[in-house]
């Protein structure tokens, strides 16, 4: 789609759930029913104020929002360059972002009368904050964790377990997200009545991608409002990570029509983004392809056979994208680049000792491409970059990287 | 092209239900499965679905997942799963082969390209499990308009308002998915089955064919009675998981055809 189309960034999706060529509803019929179900009650809840009423509520004094925009002061002295601030997501209830959209996707589930949720996780943060929002409702919660992200996320399995969710480790494949994802659609279809899955980003079939966009779109408003307050203007630039994509799509979605903002989506690149697909940037290294029930950038092989990505970051682990990001791609309206693992755990450590704050390897990604491009930027440029997470559930995955002893006895 | 309703007409001829045989093309090896693929016929098999590998089946149970893996690991892929059907045709032309899998292999492969080459090759039909019919304008339309059957999937969960929708564009048989969940774990009950199939008959003249959670000679039997119809796929291909010969697994096929054929 040409850019001289579109009056605006944010019409998206279309009543078929596309954006442009990607999204759409690539499910089997026995869940066509049910989203088409979910879509009516999502529908129904957008434009009643109740339901915002609830979740104004339960995001102030549940999660902590607003969370703050902190100027980051010695990482800007550090980079002698562009003025940067952070978006502090990680501060939120149970430390990310995934928080903001399972709470209005438990509402609707509780709209809905369903009792028993299902989730899939990869670093285990939205696993986490689903087994919390379970607890708070007495909801059932089963949640879908890769056998390879149990054991590098051994903290985030305990603390859902406290939570009361049962934890179903996936043998499946090679063990992490993209293989939950497989396993919670199979138990959706079977417990078709009683269950509602709770998918914890920007991707699968429509209304999901639409719906996580428009909860996780507080980080974004709260920010255009907070950094009014502090600077009197935008930002220039806006920086976020992207596994699937939501806190990415939280931060962007509010400033995608103010064209003077440069916006930034940063991919895994694991080892490096070659041939050997040793990494998970899907737009920088994948084709489009249909997988989880939409259209997307996937990494996939000549034949369309689903490949295996590679990150140090179990939450960006996943071969597929959002749709939507696949389409703020292909319009060029978002600039998407990737980063190593090396180079984030390189700003991994200097956000710990810079700054005090223990990122998680998500937006130290982020945080690797803010420190490429700020020392070449002028002092009153300012960039925002989204901390989507605390690191504590990282800290064995990066000693173990480090080549550091864990063992204090 | 008429080779599905041609059988169907035929078995109605003759009283006789339809016995639908699912394999994994490929699996354990193209040229066991080659074999396999070419002995079902004479097991009694009056419709065969070839299952086209896919990294990622999210309707499939553990049994189709793993026969996937190891065709893929054998080296399976779109273009082998084609040349099978080639091969099978130049010494069978009567009995219709569906293509079933997953739509991103056939998207990466290029839609025009997959369905002339597929005609080409003599596939009579298309099972696409993660395209419904509001996603028709993908391959179901392209291969109608090519003159392949594009057979779609009614399930529990297919109410009043949507039947019209999934039939709209169907054509060769309706499969009616016994159980809402994957292939191969549950078991199917008739009792629960044949309102469904009523249900489904008065909107349409179609043959309604049964499957999903179909796993002996005697569950396929009582199937039968209540549809035109019966798929086995993952009580066969658990055979084949156990490294049973090809004699083997199509005797078990043969004693499937017996109680679909004995309804």
């Amino acid at each position: 789609m040409t850019g001289d189309l579109l009056n605006s960034f944010t019409v998206g999706p279309d009543e078929s759930g596309r954006f442009g060529d990607f999204g759409g509803r690539f499910v089997s019929e026995t869940l066509m029913p049910l989203i088409l179900e979910l879509e009516k009650e999502y529908e129904n809840a957008k434009i009643d104020s109740n339901f915002w009423k609830e979740m104004d509520d339960l995001w102030a004094n549940y999660v902590g929002r607003p969370s703050p925009l902190y100027f980051c002061e010695r990482l800007t002295n550090h980079f002698s360059g562009a003025k940067i601030y952070m978006k502090r997501d990680e501060l939120n209830h149970t430390g990310a972002h995934k928080i903001n959209n399972v709470l209005g996707q438990i509402l609707l589930a509780r709209r809905m009368n369903k009792k028993r949720i299902i989730a899939e996780t990869g670093a285990g943060q939205h696993g986490v904050a689903t087994a919390t929002v379970c607890a708070k409702f007495g909801l059932k919660c089963v949640v879908y964790m890769g056998a390879h992200d149990v054991e590098r996320q051994a903290p985030n399995v305990f603390r859902m377990k406290l939570l009361g969710a049962e934890v179903i480790p996936v043998t499946s494949g090679r063990g992490t997200l993209k293989d939950a994802m497989n396993d919670a659609l199979r138990d959706w279809v079977t417990n078709v009545e009683d269950t509602f899955y709770c998918i914890g980003t920007v991707a699968g079939p429509h209304p999901y991608p639409e719906m996580v966009r428009d909860f996780q779109s507080i980080i974004g408003k709260e920010t255009k409002t907070q950094m009014l307050e502090q600077e009197g203007r935008a930002p220039d630039t806006l920086v976020a990570a992207i596994g699937g994509g939501s806190n990415a799509m939280g931060l962007f979605y509010p400033f995608l029509d103010d064209l003077k903002v440069s916006i930034i989506g940063v991919e895994a690149g694991g080892k490096g983004v070659n041939s050997k697909m040793e990494h998970c940037a899907s737009l920088t290294g994948g084709r489009p392809g249909v997988l989880h029930g939409n259209r997307t950038y996937l990494l996939q092989d000549d034949d369309g056979q689903i490949l295996e990505g590679f990150s140090i970051s179990a939450g960006l682990d996943y071969p597929g994208i959002g749709p939507e990001h696949a389409w703020l791609h292909e319009s060029g309206r978002v600039n998407y680049v990737s980063i190593t693992d090396k180079e984030a755990l390189t700003s991994f450590q200097l956000c710990c000792e810079l700054e005090g704050i223990i990122p998680a390897l998500e937006p130290s990604h982020a945080l690797a491409h803010v420190g490429k491009i700020a020392p070449k930027l002028p002092s009153d440029h300012i960039i925002c970059m989204n901390m989507c997470g605390r690191g504590d559930k990282d800290i064995f995955t990066v000693a173990k990287a480090l080549n550091f002893d864990m063992d204090f006895s | 092209m008429a080779r599905i309703d041609d059988t169907f007409s035929a078995l109605r001829a003759n009283r006789k239900k339809a016995f639908v045989a699912y394999i994994m093309a490929g699996d354990p090896d193209y040229n066991e499965s080659k074999e396999l693929l070419m002995g079902l016929p004479e097991a009694g098999v009056d419709i065969i679905e070839l299952g086209l590998p896919f990294t990622d089946p999210m309707a499939d149970g553990p049994t189709i997942q793993l026969a996937g893996q190891r065709a893929l690991n054998s080296g399976q892929n779109l273009e082998k799963t084609l040349q099978m059907v080639q091969d099978f045709r130049s010494k069978n032309n009567v009995t219709p082969i569906i293509i079933m899998g997953y739509y991103n292999p056939i998207y990466s492969y290029g839609v025009d390209k997959f369905l002339s080459k597929a005609k080409l090759v003599g596939v009579d039909g298309l099972i696409i499990v993660d395209l419904p019919p509001e996603e028709d304008s993908e391959l179901c339309i392209p291969a109608k308009n090519i003159g392949l059957n594009f057979i779609r999937l009614a399930t529990p969960t297919t109410d009043e308002n949507r039947l019209p929708a999934v039939l709209k564009n169907t054509s060769g048989f309706v499969y009616y998915v016994s159980i809402t969940g994957i292939t191969g774990v549950a078991n199917a009950s008739s009792a629960n089955v044949s309102p469904e199939i009523s249900r489904i008959k008065k909107e349409t003249d179609l043959p309604v064919v049964v499957g999903f959670g179909i796993k002996t000679p005697e569950a396929a039997l009582e199937m039968a009675k209540v549809a035109d119809g019966v798929v086995v796929g993952s009580a066969i291909v658990e055979k084949i998981a156990q490294g049973e010969s090809n004699k083997s697994v199509l005797a078990f096929v043969k004693s499937l055809a017996e109680g679909v054929h004995d309804a």
